[in-house]
């Protein structure tokens, strides 16, 4: 079904970018705390509980190099420099740090620059974290931090938010291919039913199409139910080369077999084709090329559910829909775990809960689980190959990761 | 006597383009009647024009600059003065007339300043307009009065205090929609109706608001203005004049011999309120919407504190060609919603939010 | 306060100025200096004319920290007749229900004041279209 893992092979298909030397890239510990309003817990504290569970994971590895994926802290918590700040908080005073910052998509962005610095033998082991802590302002102040990753001369100041982005793109999604009110509503049960078994998920109640079609308005078309809700998260990966890892381990070993970042206009306004978002098909197209993946290969997809929107977007963007056909999905079941082509496993954003900048990492952490076959309940069956990807703005940047098992131990 | 004190410039001068704005938002008086009164007593007018969360003197002193020029086909380049004036100027200090300029692209090579007298303080601007053009200094002036007046809640003044105004391109009588034939100035310290520089509501003298200074003023200029010009009302089409009710404007055209059907087409007080330095102004937009060549028009303004400024204008051929070039004034007053007090009160800042 | 950043933006926000390439003749709004299209250098201004129709349309319930004032309030993004489109406030609607396809005209109004007691900040909204005046 797909090519057993190698012990020490690049990605060998066609693909343009073959730097020499170039390693095979694993996942070897992942960490996450729950995601929710962690009133107790500040930033740096919510950051070291996942850097500590993900070090712990990866059998006590320490990393060289720390990657913060963030986006709000300047705002919401007057702080910037978070490489700095959370390399000496985690006990790793010293190492290269820097903070990677792409929106919603800082989380696939801040992983595709550890697997760069990984693969080309620069870095040992990096620590990618994703950390985002919303809970210590109001949420006006929020919204308006949100709306910096909207265009601020020409969206923001109009009073544009991350739901009004989306919502302009959901009316016109219903109005191009001529969808009922309701026909993306599948997309917000999947997520709340997976969530059930997720202890670490913010929402772990089903829901009913009934509650769906009652939720009162964030931005019409756009209902609460449309909308993940915003909390604090922390999550990390550790990435090493094969041949670095410490000591063998006896679940299956999970590599980065492909991974792209793309962008696209800023603004929904300036795209010549507002609902394709070519930022998100650039980066399936490239990271499955690096891959040697073919779609169909596809277990499962951990998209960007940040709007109910994006869902349907994402799915027609890698080619698991045609155009205006991504609601269909959702309709015909197609989606949940035992479906032709899961989604949002853990509950996505939708129920997990959205952490902003750390959505990346949590979604990498949560096909990891996948493939090692560590998913307990949410379990996809066979899962072997996934696809991941998350979506800063409408779209503006999007981060794509292909995971694959290698094979059981290494 | 009066004939010294008529003012006419070297060079004749006219409108060469006009527009008006009022808001879409009306307040019935009936309302403001209902949360005051218990629905007792008499309505000074029907309901009065109230500008939107979105709007002040300066977004719609620009719409009607737009129109004015619209009107005109004079390019904005051309315009050597932006005047605005108005009682409710958004800024304390800041003013009203470089935004406007700057919207509608007659910066930089343009003098720009806010007036100020009360209801008259566009008749001002078109004053100072008709010496600047007059004088041959410029080809085009912009006069604008504009308003989004605001009465004590529970006042007289708040069934009245409405929100609107005009803009007029002052040029070379040639090419005028509306020559000026003449105009004149009353002025006397008069303090019928006044506000304190930190107050956000004016006061009023009651009912010294009416023979001493509205009347007085009104009167005077208008007959001086008639002696000076050889004319009797029967020379006039039309006549306009500050409209803070529907009764004053009235009772002054026929104390000074007009007829109802020369007031009614100006007369916009009971539909859209007292738009106080847009007040005549705006009255003069609907008449210049219908009249014919030819046609004489009287203009009075009147200003608390106190002063009327009187004009004697006369449509020209060119008024029919070019004056679709705009939405007409009844076609504003027509546009509306009707709100209820509450939603004014938010609308007007009136409610306390912090 | 951000007045220089305000005042910077005047030209394009109060009057819908932007741009038009030398190289594709395609009209750009806002301004950027480098058309999206061809990427020749573009800095020829442009004055639309204001006009277009609504492409999409939402209205914001949940609003951010200063636009609480004006909430709720309706967004859409406007097809220029010229070809760009433009994300903007909705204004004058009433009780108008609001229709993909619907024929809107610019107006400049105020977007918001720039904290308590910075300047006042004007820029293009858009309402359903007014009629011309009538001939004669």
């Amino acid at each position: 079904m797909n090519p057993s893992g190698q012990s020490r092979s690049s990605s060998n298909s066609g693909s343009a970018e073959r730097p020499n030397g170039r390693s095979q890239v694993l996942v070897a510990g992942i960490g996450m705390t729950p995601v929710g309003e962690h009133w107790d817990v500040s930033l740096r504290n919510l950051a070291l509980d996942a850097m500590n569970a993900a070090m712990e994971d990866a059998g006590g590895l320490r990393p060289d190099a720390l990657y913060v994926a963030n986006m709000l802290a300047p705002a919401l918590s007057g702080q910037s420099h978070l490489g700095a700040l959370l390399a000496d908080f985690a006990g790793l005073r010293g190492i290269e740090a820097a903070t990677v910052e792409a929106a919603g998509a800082s989380g696939g962005v801040a992983t595709r620059q550890a697997y760069l610095a990984v693969a080309s033998g620069a870095v040992e082991a990096a620590l990618v974290l994703g950390v985002e802590k919303v809970t210590d302002k109001d949420s006006g102040q929020v919204e308006a931090a949100l709306a910096t990753a909207t265009d601020a001369d020409y969206e923001a100041i109009q009073g544009v938010t991350a739901g009004a982005q989306a919502a302009l793109l959901m009316r016109r999604y219903l109005y191009e291919h001529g969808a009922p009110q309701y026909a993306l509503a599948g997309f917000s049960l999947v997520a709340h039913e997976n969530a059930v078994a997720n202890p670490n998920a913010m929402y772990r109640k089903a829901i009913s199409l009934e509650q769906y079609s009652k939720a009162p308005m964030v931005s019409d078309p756009l209902n609460t139910f449309d909308a993940a809700p915003m909390a604090d998260g922390a999550a990390a990966l550790i990435l090493t080369r094969a041949d670095a890892r410490q000591h063998s381990q006896s679940r299956p070993a999970v590599e980065i077999a492909g991974s792209a970042v793309a962008t696209a206009a800023m603004a929904a306004h300036d795209l010549t084709d507002p609902l394709g978002l070519p930022a998100g098909a650039a980066s399936v197209q490239a990271a499955l090329a690096r891959a040697a993946v073919q779609t169909e290969q596809i277990d499962l997809f951990e998209l960007h559910d940040r709007f109910s929107i994006f869902a349907a977007l994402s799915l027609e963007a890698a080619g698991f829909a045609e155009r205006g056909g991504g609601w269909l999905l959702a309709k015909q079941a197609e989606i949940s775990l035992n479906g032709r082509i899961p989604i949002c496993t853990y509950g996505g954003s939708k129920a997990r809960g959205e952490p902003g900048a750390a959505t990346g990492i949590y979604q990498l952490a949560e096909a990891a689980s996948q493939l090692q076959g560590r998913a307990g309940k949410n379990q996809v069956s066979e899962a072997s190959v996934a696809l991941v990807q998350c979506l800063g703005g409408a779209g503006a940047t999007a981060a794509t990761h292909v995971l694959r098992r290698v094979s059981n131990g290494i | 006597m009066s004939e010294n004190h008529l003012m006419r410039p070297n060079r004749p001068v006219g409108f060469a383009g006009y527009g008006a704005y009022i808001p879409q938002f009306r307040l019935p008086a009936s309302e403001v009647a209902r949360i005051w009164t218990g629905g007792q007593g008499g309505l000074p007018i029907v309901e009065k024009a109230v500008a939107g969360l979105d709007e002040d003197v300066i977004t719609m002193s620009i719409e009607a600059a737009r129109n004015a020029l619209a009107r005109s086909g004079v390019s904005a380049s051309e315009i050597r003065a932006v005047w605005v004036g108005s009682e409710s100027h958004p800024y304390a200090v800041k003013p009203t007339s470089t935004v406007v300029a700057e919207a509608i692209g007659a910066t930089p090579h343009t003098q720009a300043a806010d007036w100020e007298f009360a209801c008259k303080a566009g008749t001002e601007a078109i004053q100072a307009a008709i010496g600047f053009v007059g004088s041959g200094m410029a080809n085009y002036a912009l006069a604008i009065g504009m308003d989004t007046a605001q009465g004590r809640p529970g006042d007289a003044l708040e069934y009245t205090a409405g929100a609107g105004g005009a803009a007029f391109l002052l040029g070379p009588a040639e090419t005028a929609l509306c020559s000026i034939e003449g105009s004149y100035s009353f002025a006397t310290d008069t303090p019928d109706f006044w506000r304190r520089a930190n107050e956000t509501y004016p006061e009023h003298g009651e009912r010294f608001t009416g023979e001493p200074a509205y009347f007085k003023h009104i009167t005077t200029a208008a007959h001086s203005l008639m002696e000076s010009t050889g004319t009797t009302p029967s020379d006039f089409r039309y006549v306009v004049f500050h409209q803070p009710n529907t009764k004053f404007p009235l009772r002054v055209g026929k104390e000074l011999g007009f007829r109802e059907d020369q007031i009614e087409t100006g007369l916009l007080v009971p539909e859209i309120g007292n738009t106080y330095a847009g007040s005549a102004m705006v009255g003069l937009t609907a008449i210049l919407d219908v009249a014919e060549a030819g046609d004489r028009i009287l203009m009075v303004s009147y200003g608390s504190g106190a002063g009327s400024d009187a004009f004697s204008l006369q449509a020209t051929p060119l008024l029919s060609v070019r004056r679709s070039a705009a939405p007409d004034t009844l076609s504003y007053i027509h546009r509306r919603t009707e709100i209820d007090y509450a939603t004014y009160a938010r609308f007007r800042g009136k409610l306390v939010t912090q | 306060m951000e007045t220089s950043r305000h005042w910077r933006l005047r030209q394009q926000r109060y009057a819908l100025v932007g741009e038009v390439c030398p190289n594709c003749d395609l009209k750009i709004f806002p301004p950027r200096d480098i058309c999206p299209d061809c990427g020749h250098e573009a800095r020829t201004l442009f004055q639309f004319s204001g006009r277009g129709e609504v492409y999409s349309h939402t209205t914001v319930y949940q609003a951010p920290a200063g636009h609480t004032e004006g909430a709720p309030y309706p967004l859409a993004i406007v097809q220029l007749e010229e070809g760009p489109l433009v994300t903007a406030q909705l204004t004058d609607l009433a009780d108008r229900p609001v229709e993909i396809g619907m024929p809107v005209e610019m107006v400049t109004r105020k977007l918001r004041s720039d904290g308590e007691r910075g300047i006042l900040v004007y820029g293009y909204k858009f309402r359903p279209r007014l009629p011309q005046g009538q001939p004669g």
